[in-house]
């Protein structure tokens, strides 16, 4: 007689899986990638290197040996951690700073609270604000871009958001945007910055890829950029000599980085499509509030990582429209 | 122009229709048929007959036991061999007549011609008796008693009738190749319905992969008050609340039923057995059953009696192949797994479905990685990885409120899941487990 497996339905998967989308995501991340390699040279090759490979290390032995479980170091998201990790650095950190980020942001970011899918703030984050807090000085000095041989050698200078902050104690937004690189040139990625950061366009690519792929939805990249360019729109029409227009905000710094790809974190971004509006328009207005009126420059990490904070609250709050609620007659 | 769907959810999964234009092909009486007693939803009937009685096709062999409930008859002619409990699909042994298959002697009241009959004289009272007596019930699967639905409730009006076929489970072609074949049977089984009912309209809803279905079904309800209504593929908009949304754009209530918002949906199939029922005097005795999958030699779709074992189908497509794993009584999204094929058909038997070990190769379950891939298909507006985690935790009375009970059981979030969670099986856990903290609250 023959034997048939039972099981309760349904009986067809798609055949979606973890590393598939991490991969996806990972695809995505290549153009910003190639940029980052054509401006920065031989130092993002290093510190990309570095933080990929501590990143699946740490994540492989702290599985192996301290929580003795099977590892996953090889799903696909450890990688994207790490390469996430050194988007968000200088291309000229000195290695060892690099692999102490990796650390933290695979052991303190992810593993602390039990793996992939348990944590509360996106591990990269983590990663970055320990490194900017723990060596302010390396992490705010920015390697010129063109620089193709140099590594921690490299002839540093400010982020367009930096020059601005300074600027702005004795200057307007006018005298200071000639030193600012053009917007083309922001749009590119010819710019001082962390190195995946810098251009704009090629992570507006990925951004693309992924909404086909439906890895990713529009509403939290699209609320968080809409949230910043109409906030800052509102301070530059009361007042352009104080205030940068929306565009040059758009453009710099780790907006587009922070919107796209760190904010739409799976595992710390919120369950339902109002939830992810609500978190997309409050990462916008922090971000916002710390740029002009706070001490940092750039403000995109602090407001993401606020707000994964707020995303188990807002989880219990804001449910999807359930149907059925309200009966309509035609 | 955009085709209408439901607004909320949804996935589309590959369609393998392998048995789409294949002509319906009768098949003989079985030797021994089992008819369980349980074939619908609500109380099982009463038996009428005894182990020795002589019975004829379309004799009524057990009574409905109560309004929700049909009446059962014999879709073989033979003597009953016995009355006791055999398995059905559900996997559990329950109360069924087993007949030894002499001959196939027919009542004389049924109308066994093609001859097609237009239009009824009856008043629409006798056609609700008609559809009660002949023990029909919802033939999309989830076999509600037909003549509970034509009942409107006092402070109810029903202004629609909507047919459904929309046939959204991959694979199953039953409907589809009725629409093809039985057209003008089919219309005036929709006309007498609606007289039924009392309603001025009706709307037919068929997804757009049958194109040739919609267009002869729009070329026969030309000037009448019945419409055609071409619909974007995706499923589960052949689940009910979500067809009447996706026609009218009502939402049926929570808990409630399509009647609720002035519709009435029946299935393709239990349309034309409303028809045969009431123009030709015959019971539910038979059904179209697609037999399908990758590696069966001939996908087919069959007119069977009811109470023909699953073997006896699968025979006549070409046998069991040699890699299949799993075989499911309906579609891959919401079919039961068989766990032998000594199981009879009943009126609830849309397709056998036989998955390949390739197909049915279960996947490690990985942690939730909260991708929202279930909110967004769940059609129901749920949110499925948070009803899982309450389930597991058997933190039941937290799942009232999450709206568990409105869980349509499409499994769209386990199709979905990268991560291979079995969602709706906890989901599933977590109704039956609601639903005894409800009644306890109700007897209290």
């Amino acid at each position: 007689m023959n034997k048939f497996i039972v099981s309760p339905s349904p009986h067809a998967y798609t055949g979606e899986s973890v590393p598939k989308l991490m991969y996806g995501v990972i695809i995505s991340l290549l153009p910003a990638l190639a940029v980052s390699v054509y401006y920065f040279g031989i130092g993002m090759i290093i510190v990309t290197t570095v933080s990929v490979t501590s990143a699946i290390l740490f994540e492989y032995l702290i599985q192996r040996y301290m929580m003795k479980v099977k590892p996953t170091h090889l799903d696909g998201s450890a990688l994207l951690t790490g390469l996430l990790l050194a988007f968000c650095l200088p291309a000229n950190i000195p290695f060892w700073m690099v692999m102490i980020g990796a650390l933290a942001a695979v052991g303190i970011g992810k593993m602390t609270f039990g793996g992939l899918g348990n944590n509360i703030f996106n591990p990269a984050l983590v990663g970055r604000v320990f490194l900017f807090i723990s060596f302010p000085v390396a992490m705010t000095a920015w390697p010129e871009p063109g620089q193709w041989m140099h590594y921690t050698d490299a002839v540093t200078g400010a982020t367009p958001l930096g020059l601005m902050k300074e600027g702005l104690v004795n200057k307007t937004v006018g005298e200071i945007m000639p030193e600012v690189p053009s917007f083309l040139h922001l749009l590119m990625g010819k710019t001082m910055g962390s190195a995946g950061e810098v251009s704009a366009l090629a992570l507006l690519l990925g951004m693309l890829y992924m909404m086909c792929r439906k890895i990713i939805s529009w509403h939290i990249p699209l609320t968080i950029l809409a949230t910043v360019a109409i906030f800052t729109g509102i301070l530059w029409l009361a007042n352009p000599d104080r205030f940068a227009d929306p565009l040059f905000h758009l453009l710099t710094g780790g907006l587009m980085l922070g919107a796209i790809y760190m904010a739409t974190d799976y595992v710390t971004s919120p369950m339902s499509h109002k939830g992810m509006i609500i978190y997309g328009v409050g990462i916008g207005i922090v971000t916002v509030l710390i740029r002009v009126f706070g001490a940092y420059p750039e403000g995109v990490q602090f407001a993401i990582l606020i707000f994964n904070g707020f995303t188990p609250l807002i989880n219990k709050f804001v449910k999807p429209k359930r149907f059925g609620k309200e009966v309509k007659h035609g | 122009m955009s085709l209408k769907t439901f607004s909320r959810g949804g996935v589309h999964p590959p369609e393998y229709k392998l048995s789409a234009g294949k002509t319906i092909i009768e098949l003989p009486p079985p030797e021994v048929a089992v008819i369980p007693l349980s074939q619908h939803l609500g109380a099982p009937a009463k038996v009428l007959v005894n182990r020795g009685d002589q019975v004829k096709v379309g004799q009524m062999i057990a009574q409905a036991a109560g309004f929700v409930s049909t009446n059962i008859h014999s879709s073989v002619s033979g003597k009953v061999l016995k009355v006791d409990q055999f398995m059905d699909s559900s996997g559990y042994r329950k109360m069924a007549v087993q007949i030894q298959v002499e001959g196939d002697q027919w009542l004389e009241t049924i109308d066994r011609s093609d001859d097609l009959v237009r239009n009824s004289v009856l008043p629409a009272e006798d056609i609700r008796k008609k559809i009660l007596e002949a023990g029909i019930v919802g033939l999309g699967g989830a076999t509600f008693p037909s003549h509970v639905k034509l009942m409107v409730p006092q402070g109810k009006t029903a202004e629609y009738l909507i047919i459904n076929g929309v046939e959204c489970e991959p694979y199953l072609t039953a409907d589809h190749s009725l629409m093809m074949e039985r057209t003008e049977e089919l219309f005036s089984g929709i006309q007498l319905l609606m007289k039924g009912l009392g309603v001025e309209k009706a709307i037919i809803g068929i997804e757009i992969n049958k194109p040739d279905a919609i267009e002869k079904m729009k070329q026969l309800v030309q000037g009448s008050s019945v419409t055609v209504q071409g619909l974007k593929v995706k499923y589960p908009q052949g689940g009910e609340k979500q067809l009447v949304h996706a026609l009218l754009k009502r939402e049926v209530p929570s808990g409630g039923l399509p009647i609720d918002v002035g519709v009435v949906v029946f299935n393709v199939g239990t349309t034309l057995a409303a028809y045969e029922a009431v123009m030709k005097n015959r019971p539910l005795i038979d059904r179209v059953v697609t037999v399908t999958g990758k590696s069966l030699e001939k996908p087919s779709n069959f007119l069977v009696r009811i109470g023909t074992p699953v073997s006896s189908l699968i025979e006549k497509a070409g046998g069991v192949p040699d890699d299949t794993a799993k075989v499911i009584n309906g579609g891959p999204m919401m079919g039961k797994a068989l766990p032998t094929l000594d199981i009879p058909i009943v009126k609830g038997s849309s397709g056998i479905l036989l998955i390949n070990k390739n197909e049915a190769r279960r996947r490690e379950v990985k942690p939730c990685i909260r991708c929202t891939k279930c909110v967004t298909v769940c059609p129901m507006g749920l949110e499925p990885y948070l009803l899982m985690t309450l389930s597991e935790k058997a933190l039941y009375d937290r799942m009232e409120p999450e709206k568990v009970m409105d869980c349509i059981e499409c499994g769209s979030c386990s199709y979905t899941c990268p991560s291979s969670r079995p969602l709706l099986d906890y989901i599933r856990l977590g109704k039956a487990e609601v639903g005894k903290i409800m009644r306890a609250r109700k007897a209290v």
